[in-house]
């Protein structure tokens, strides 16, 4: 079996990055000349056959999103890619964004064809400055060579791509307060319905993407929808950048076909080799800190939505964390949750105050000062803040903290007993006994 | 795509709430479709006249078929739906929710503001909440108070940070003197660079304090100064108590909104040991007096126009900060309050032969901005500061709580002569439109010389925040404009400044529906009870002997005894005022 495929990748490292020659001479920009010769549906009916799930995090099928929009009939319509790749662990879009930008703004440009757009954002965030400049200079470039500006390649499509500066917020990743950080309000996140297909930036129709979807899209027109299905799994088409990062041997960004297990990805010798030091793999956080967490018996899952999704377990940005046994399941929790607490907006309770009371918890725990009803409170706290948050954030704030409730109970309890088996927690009582 | 965009507008929606199915219209909130079946879904950040939020989470709801809780307030109904709002998993994140709100909140209730009319203390009483299982994540009270501001405090430890507060001030009124500040737990409302309330640019009109729903913003407490002047048998005191305090001082006792209180509220200030119990009502008919002969010299001089009333302090303020170049606009009258003030240390002190130093008078307001506007440096035209101590509506009630008086059971008195006699032209001034009405009986009579045969000039009456009307005055064509709520009124002032409109009058007020609906009255203030208290005000004026301003005797020997005539020499010195920018990109301040 194929352990990685480049579809995305493949300019990685080979061209100029902001070179359209370049980037051209390497097949690029032939998804664009071709869409401009398709009708708008065939485009989304493509896209719909390669079955394109949402590559941010939500896995929503870019197909149904692309039809949504298209059968609004109100004007303009935005074209926003989320570049705000703010989740712990996921360096992806930084590699398209960087190594590859002309690919975005392809994407992006055969998404204004299809839905007659005539403006784009891109929100890059705010820690790639570097990265940011690169990609104004690919935009100049392009539209120096007609690919985009106004009558792209000769024809009425007039686009202009426009890049956003994120902050630092990781919030400003989650779509409705991305458009709020775009339009200079504070990012927080919208009420929804409406969706912001509907009502979107400027309160117009709007399609969001993220910065690998759209990377995704020339490809899809170019080889058909078919063919870049056949890429993958029946039910999640084509490939997957993963990042892997954490105590693995190979640390890195991978294009890998969807279907290869997790035990491909984390010991195959393409991929990343094993676990550094020769340490046992303890587990895994899948899908960034708002993931979850995962044990080595959940390693022949194939790495697919469906599969990971049957495991309990989910794609979401990409990220893999790799750890071992040296890692104690409630320090690393804290650390999750401190992330949590640092980027919560504080606009509603349950992630507010949540996060913070899940962390107090997780210090008793790890001061040996908890009690059993603790776990009772971190589990009423974990389920009222998935089920009552207003946004994602806050819903998957506590994910990894319930798979590890359900994985690693013992490791739980063993804190009740002031035992930390992994040796991290108690130095001071163990300072005493010696 | 959501379920919800699939339904046509137009058809009712059928849905099970608890089992019990309901019918209600397309774009229904869940809580409202709860209510028609008998159940009120809990909520904290919802207000009914503002937007939804739905921050707190506080009435989350199940729904079949969701994965994830639904906010009753933000969720409109579906076809179909079938929503549980009691079940063992509900009340228990509910629960979770509010304990985690408490556990941030100073528990003092019994020394805090609002203790009685707090909605979280409400929550917790209607939750059963014993104790609370999360620890606070700060200690609890550490957070500085911020008291400085002439009318208004704000005690950011009580803040549930519902956002009703911010709402108002930025997108209501547009005052945008507070605002959301920081991220997660630090996230809290604050003002640009967290300055002192007094230094922003904050006109005290205190819809902020009407909203919050715990004891966050208050008016400043200035019942002390009051009960020590009361107390001090040197002093004559006098109290004066605007038109708006009369049909709401009631709910404070219990009665129904829009219950007409004025009979007992003037016999409950006397038990509290007023010398004189007088009327803002009089000053108001002044305030048309001099007022109307502006406008009437305004237009045969061809002065500034249009004409913009300059009773209301909050709009005053909003006036200098943000429309400098309107101020020429303003009209040069004091508002009643502060006539009153300046009347009371000259005319009344020189009839009664008391000595004004001894005089101390009170105003009785619905109102946060008339503690800042008596403190302004140039209300001392009598020679001392005009009013001493502004009390609002709540104020009045807690001091009357505190001397034990049953104000529902008392006899109905009557205000003392002669700054109580009013008129209905002044009672109708609490509410928005009603300067203009007041201004139109008067200056319509004094213009034709005629009777005026239908004093109800109902197109300027209403809550609806911009009303245009033209009036026929004596073959001449007024137009007029009103406007209510600061919101309103820039939209209002844009025109103006750009020359799109070409009134000749307009009445600004800052509070939505005027004063009935101003910052210092009663807590839990809406706008169906605003509509109470309007139709109040109007009952008032129509069973009034006498309706129009001008014909108040009391006002008619004023002039003759004192006056001589509106806009002389005299009245120019005690009740009008200047104004001056307080703009600060406009001007620079030395």
């Amino acid at each position: 079996m194929v352990m990685t495929r480049q579809l995305i990748s493949s300019n990685w490292g080979n061209i100029q990055p902001e070179s359209v020659e370049e980037y051209a001479m390497a097949g690029g920009f032939a998804g664009l000349k071709k869409a401009l010769s398709m009708q708008p549906d065939e485009i989304i009916a493509e896209i719909k056959t390669a079955k394109l799930l949402g590559r941010g995090g939500a896995a929503y099928p870019a197909g149904a999103k692309w039809e949504q929009l298209r059968a609004i009939p109100h004007s303009p319509k935005y074209i926003v890619c989320n570049g705000d790749e703010g989740e712990p662990g996921t360096f992806k879009d930084k590699m398209l964004l960087s190594q590859d930008p002309l690919r975005v703004i392809e994407g992006m440009t055969i998404a204004a064809y299809v839905f007659g757009s005539q403006d784009g954002y891109i929100y890059i965030r705010g820690e790639y400055l570097g990265i940011q400049k690169v990609f104004q200079q690919a935009i100049d470039n392009a539209v120096k060579e007609g690919y985009l500006g106004s009558r792209i390649l000769g024809t009425d499509l007039t686009f202009n791509i426009h890049i956003t500066s994120g902050a630092g917020a990781y919030i400003c990743g989650e779509n409705s307060a991305l458009l709020n950080s775009i339009e200079g309000k504070p990012g927080y996140p919208r009420i929804k319905p409406p969706h912001l297909a509907e009502v979107g930036l400027f309160s117009m129709p709007t399609l969001v993407n993220n910065v690998e979807t759209f990377s995704a899209v020339p490809t899809i027109v170019m080889e058909g929808g078919e063919k870049y299905l056949s890429y993958g799994t029946p039910d999640s088409g084509g490939t997957k950048l993963i990042c892997l990062s954490g105590l693995s041997r190979r640390n890195g960004v991978y294009e890998i076909p969807f279907g290869v297990t997790l035990r491909d990805i984390i010991y195959g010798s393409e991929i990343g080799g094993g676990i550094a030091r020769g340490k046992k793999l303890k587990f895994f956080h899948i899908g960034g800190q708002s993931g979850p967490c995962g044990t080595p018996d959940q390693l022949d899952t194939p790495y697919c939505y469906k599969a990971l999704k049957s495991a309990g377990l989910s794609a979401g940005s990409g990220a893999i964390v790799v750890l071992d046994e040296s890692v104690c399941i409630i320090d690393y929790l804290k650390g999750v949750t401190e992330f949590f607490i640092h980027e919560s907006c504080g606009k509603c309770t349950p992630c507010r105050e949540g996060n913070q009371k899940v962390h107090d918890i997780l210090c008793k725990l790890s001061n040996g000062m908890a009690v059993e009803q603790d776990i009772a409170l971190l589990k009423r706290l974990s389920s009222m803040m998935t089920n009552a948050s207003f946004c994602g954030l806050g819903q998957s704030a506590t994910v990894a903290l319930d798979t590890c409730l359900k994985h690693f109970a013992e490791e739980f309890d063993a804190h009740l007993q002031q035992k930390c088996p992994a040796g991290v927690c108690f130095e001071e009582q163990e300072r005493v006994a010696i | 795509m959501s379920h919800m965009n699939d339904a046509d507008p137009n058809q009712p929606i059928t849905v099970t709430i608890d089992g019990i199915s309901v019918t209600v219209p397309a774009g229904t909130s869940i809580l409202e479709a709860a209510k028609k079946v008998g159940i009120s879904i809990p909520i904290l950040c919802h207000h009914p006249d503002l937007s939804v939020r739905a921050n707190c989470r506080i009435c989350i709801v199940e729904a079949k078929g969701q994965r994830k809780f639904k906010t009753a307030c933000s969720t409109e109904v579906w076809q179909g739906a079938e929503i549980t709002t009691n079940s063992k998993t509900i009340r228990e994140a509910r629960k979770t929710v509010l304990e985690l709100i408490l556990a941030e909140h100073p528990r003092e209730c019994l020394e805090c503001i609002r203790n009685g009319s707090c909605e979280l203390q409400k929550l917790a009483q209607d939750f059963g909440i014993k104790e609370v299982a999360f620890t606070p994540s700060r200690h609890v009270g550490e957070l500085p108070i911020d008291d400085i501001h002439l009318a208004i405090v704000r005690n950011p430890n009580k803040c549930v940070k519902c956002g009703r507060c911010v709402e108002v001030c930025q997108e209501v009124q547009t005052v945008r003197a507070i605002n959301t500040a920081h991220r997660s737990h630090r996230y809290e409302i604050s003002t640009a660079f967290e300055k002192n309330l007094e230094e922003t640019l904050c006109v005290s009109c205190g819809q902020c304090v009407a909203v919050c729903p715990v004891g966050a913003l208050y008016e400043q407490d200035e019942t002390a100064k009051v009960w020590a002047a009361l107390d001090n048998p040197d002093l004559h005191v006098v109290v004066q108590t605007a038109p708006a305090v009369r049909v709401a001082l009631g709910e404070e006792f219990g009665m129904e909104p829009g219950s007409i209180f004025t009979g007992k509220m003037v016999a409950a200030l006397r038990r509290l040991g007023f010398d004189k119990v007088f009327d803002t009502d009089f000053s108001a008919d002044v305030t048309i007096m001099e007022e109307g002969h502006e406008l009437l010299e305004r237009i045969q001089t061809e002065g500034t126009l249009p004409l913009i009333t300059s009773c209301c302090p909050g709009w005053i303020k909003f006036a200098e900060e943000m429309y400098p170049e309107l101020l020429p606009h303003l009209s040069t009258c004091k508002s009643p309050q502060q006539m009153f003030g300046a009347l009371v240390k000259t005319y009344y002190a020189q009839k009664t032969g008391i000595s004004p130093e001894k005089i101390f008078v009170v105003s009785i307001m619905p109102c946060t901005a008339k503690k800042y506007e008596c403190a302004r440096t140039e209300m001392n035209d009598s020679g001392y500061q005009d009013v001493d101590v502004v009390l609002t509506t709540r104020e009045l009630a807690k001091m009357l709580k505190q001397a034990n008086v049953s104000v529902r059971d008392l006899p109905e008195e009557t205000f003392d002569d002669p700054m109580g006699t009013s008129t209905g032209a002044a009672v109708i001034f609490g509410t928005s439109g009603g300067v203009m009405e007041a201004a139109l009986r008067t200056v319509y009579e004094v213009v034709t010389q005629k009777p005026l045969g239908n004093l109800d000039f109902t197109v300027v009456r209403g809550l609806t925040g911009i009303k245009e009307a033209e009036v026929e005055l004596n073959g001449q064509t007024i137009k007029v404009a009103i406007a209510n709520g600061l919101g309103n009124a820039r939209s209002l002032l844009e025109k103006i400044k750009e020359g799109q409109v070409d009134y000749q009058f307009v009445e600004i007020m800052a509070c939505p529906g005027g004063c009935i609906g101003g910052g210092g009255q009663p807590f839990g203030t809406t706008m169906a009870k605003k509509h109470e208290r309007m139709k109040a005000m109007y009952q008032v004026d129509k069973k009034l002997p006498i309706r129009q301003s001008h014909k108040n005797p009391s006002v008619v020997t004023l002039y003759k005894e004192f006056l001589e005539q509106p806009l002389s020499h005299k009245s120019h010195e005690l009740l009008h005022t200047g104004y001056a920018s307080r703009n600060i990109d406009k001007e620079v301040k030395q």
